[in-house]
């Protein structure tokens, strides 16, 4: 078995996938992570004390961690669910009543899209308590501040979509506010987003859009900047 | 004549080994240590396998949840028919909490505005750089300051009524004088007596948006009225 596996390492195809032989040591270890895609975000070691879990508490992984939660799920109801005043709330129904563990998907995707923003939120207390927004890890707390607002704005968006009274009247209440904006700008920008006056159809395709793409793609590239600059500045 | 070295240099071909900085020190400038150097470990396996057992234990958590509770479907929606109270989700209760006493211009726009500005420019004031308790130095001046700031703002909040947000600042200010009336040095009296602005001002700014928004979620019945949760269960 020990010896098959070392014939598995050895051979070209897994040389050609992964470059580096099992992470036994410390060498291969190092190249596990740079040349590695997705570990790369990692310096090849870390201090003791930022590893340590009471220091972040895993919440900025755990907030990213739901934003993957989420993808998936998400697009996975994005197969049973049609964005139209007729149909969206039928698929909802359809989802709870029809298709095998629809219900158990909705589930997922709901708790998990209410635990991001109380997580994102938890994250930004943390940095704030640690002081770790101190130079040079400014502008990365302003980016963190862009990631909070459309971290509600997606889970926002996602409220008004199985088109139920909670979902109406919740969104109808926010775009009331927006209205507050002085100079009729507030009118406007209600109007832009809901497509007319009212929360109706254009509402909902343009909830739709905004939720499934818009600020979905936004956060993925705000997010890999902050990831970024979470290594530039120094790391935690 | 031969020149005196300074410095030595050690040079390693062992790939296996940890690469050292090397600092070349002359010997007019003397040498010191201001940061020891920190405990480091390798990233595989001990983040990423903290990383992998952290998601995990995320996705059991959230199936547990999910197929204990189900995400509420209430009726289909209908214009025709406002629910009584028509509420927010539960990350907007605090603002709609705040709509009920000020006009919707304050509530609605000026308030989170403020927030997320104020939010943003955390790192570029130097209130927030500093690390020394509020009582450190002028604690007279400092009072003085204190408790006008305080009085604009409790006036305010009494004017519109608002006593759910009155009653955790009062709270909060009486622990921020608790040093300046003790000189304990030692245990919870010594900690607050350590604690900077920025931490009072960030610690009361979470401690109303807790109290709007549980307010807001659990304690605000048909028109905005005052209802005990367990109101409803007979
Ligand atoms: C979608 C939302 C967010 C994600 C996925 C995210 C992710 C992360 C991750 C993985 C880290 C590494 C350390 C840790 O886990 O704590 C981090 C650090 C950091 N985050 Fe976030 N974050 C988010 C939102 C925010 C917000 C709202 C703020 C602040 C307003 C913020 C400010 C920072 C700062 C300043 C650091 C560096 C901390 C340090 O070096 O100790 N982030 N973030």
């Amino acid at each position: 078995m020990n010896r098959l596996t070392e014939q598995l390492v050895r051979s070209r195809v897994w040389r050609s996938i992964f470059r580096h032989g099992l992470p036994l040591s410390n060498r291969a270890r190092a190249e596990a992570v740079f040349y590695n895609f997705f570990l790369h975000v990692h310096p090849t070691k870390v201090r003791r004390r930022s590893i340590k879990f009471t220091y972040t508490w895993g919440l900025g992984g755990l907030s990213a961690g739901l934003f993957i939660i989420l993808t998936v799920t998400g697009a996975l109801l994005m197969l049973y669910y049609r964005p139209s005043i007729h149909q969206a709330y039928w698929d909802m129904k359809d989802l709870q009543f029809v298709v095998s563990s629809g219900q158990f998907l909705r589930n997922m995707h709901r708790w998990a899209a209410h635990a991001m923003v109380a997580i994102v939120f938890l994250h930004m207390l943390r940095v704030f308590y640690t002081g770790s927004y101190r130079p040079p890890k400014e502008f990365n707390w302003v980016i963190g501040v862009v990631l909070l607002v459309m971290t509600i704005l997606l889970s926002y968006t996602g409220y008004l979509l199985p088109w139920d009274q909670l979902s109406f009247w919740g969104i109808s209440v926010g775009t009331n506010m927006v209205r507050a904006v002085p100079f009729g700008t507030g009118d406007r920008i209600s109007y832009l987003l809901l497509g007319g006056n009212i929360v109706g159809e254009n509402a909902l395709v343009r909830f739709y859009v905004l939720h499934c793409f818009v600020i979905p793609v936004a956060a993925m590239v705000f997010m890999g900047i902050h990831f970024w600059r979470v290594r530039k500045d120094g790391g935690v | 004549m031969e020149i005196k070295k300074d410095f030595n240099v050690e040079s390693s071909s062992d790939a296996k080994k940890v690469p050292k900085r090397i600092a070349f020190i002359k010997s007019r400038t003397s040498a010191r240590v201001r940061q020891e150097e920190e405990d480091m470990v390798m990233t595989v396996p001990n983040l990423v396998v903290r990383e992998i057992i952290a998601f995990e234990i995320l996705v059991i958590v959230l199936a547990i949840i999910s197929l204990l509770f189900n995400a509420p479907l209430e009726w289909i929606a209908n214009p025709e028919h406002t629910p009584n109270p028509a509420k927010a989700p539960w990350y907007f209760l605090g603002l709609q909490e705040l709509l009920h006493y000020f006009p919707p211009i304050v509530a609605g726009v000026i308030f989170p505005s403020l927030v997320i500005v104020a939010l943003i420019v955390i790192p570029y004031f130097s209130v927030n750089l500093k690390q020394e308790g509020l009582w450190k130095q002028s604690r007279q001046q400092t009072l003085v300051v204190l408790l006008v700031s305080v009085g604009i703002v409790s006036t305010t909040l009494l004017l519109f009524s608002v006593y759910v947000m009155l009653v955790p600042t009062l709270m909060i200010v009486g622990l921020m004088i608790v040093p300046y009336v003790s000189s304990r040095e030692s245990g919870f009296v010594g900690w607050l007596a350590t604690r900077p602005l920025s931490w009072w001002i960030m610690t009361w700014f979470v401690t109303i948006v807790i109290v709007l928004t549980i307010v807001g979620v659990l304690f605000r019945g048909p028109e905005w009225t005052w209802t005990w949760p367990w109101h409803e269960i007979y």
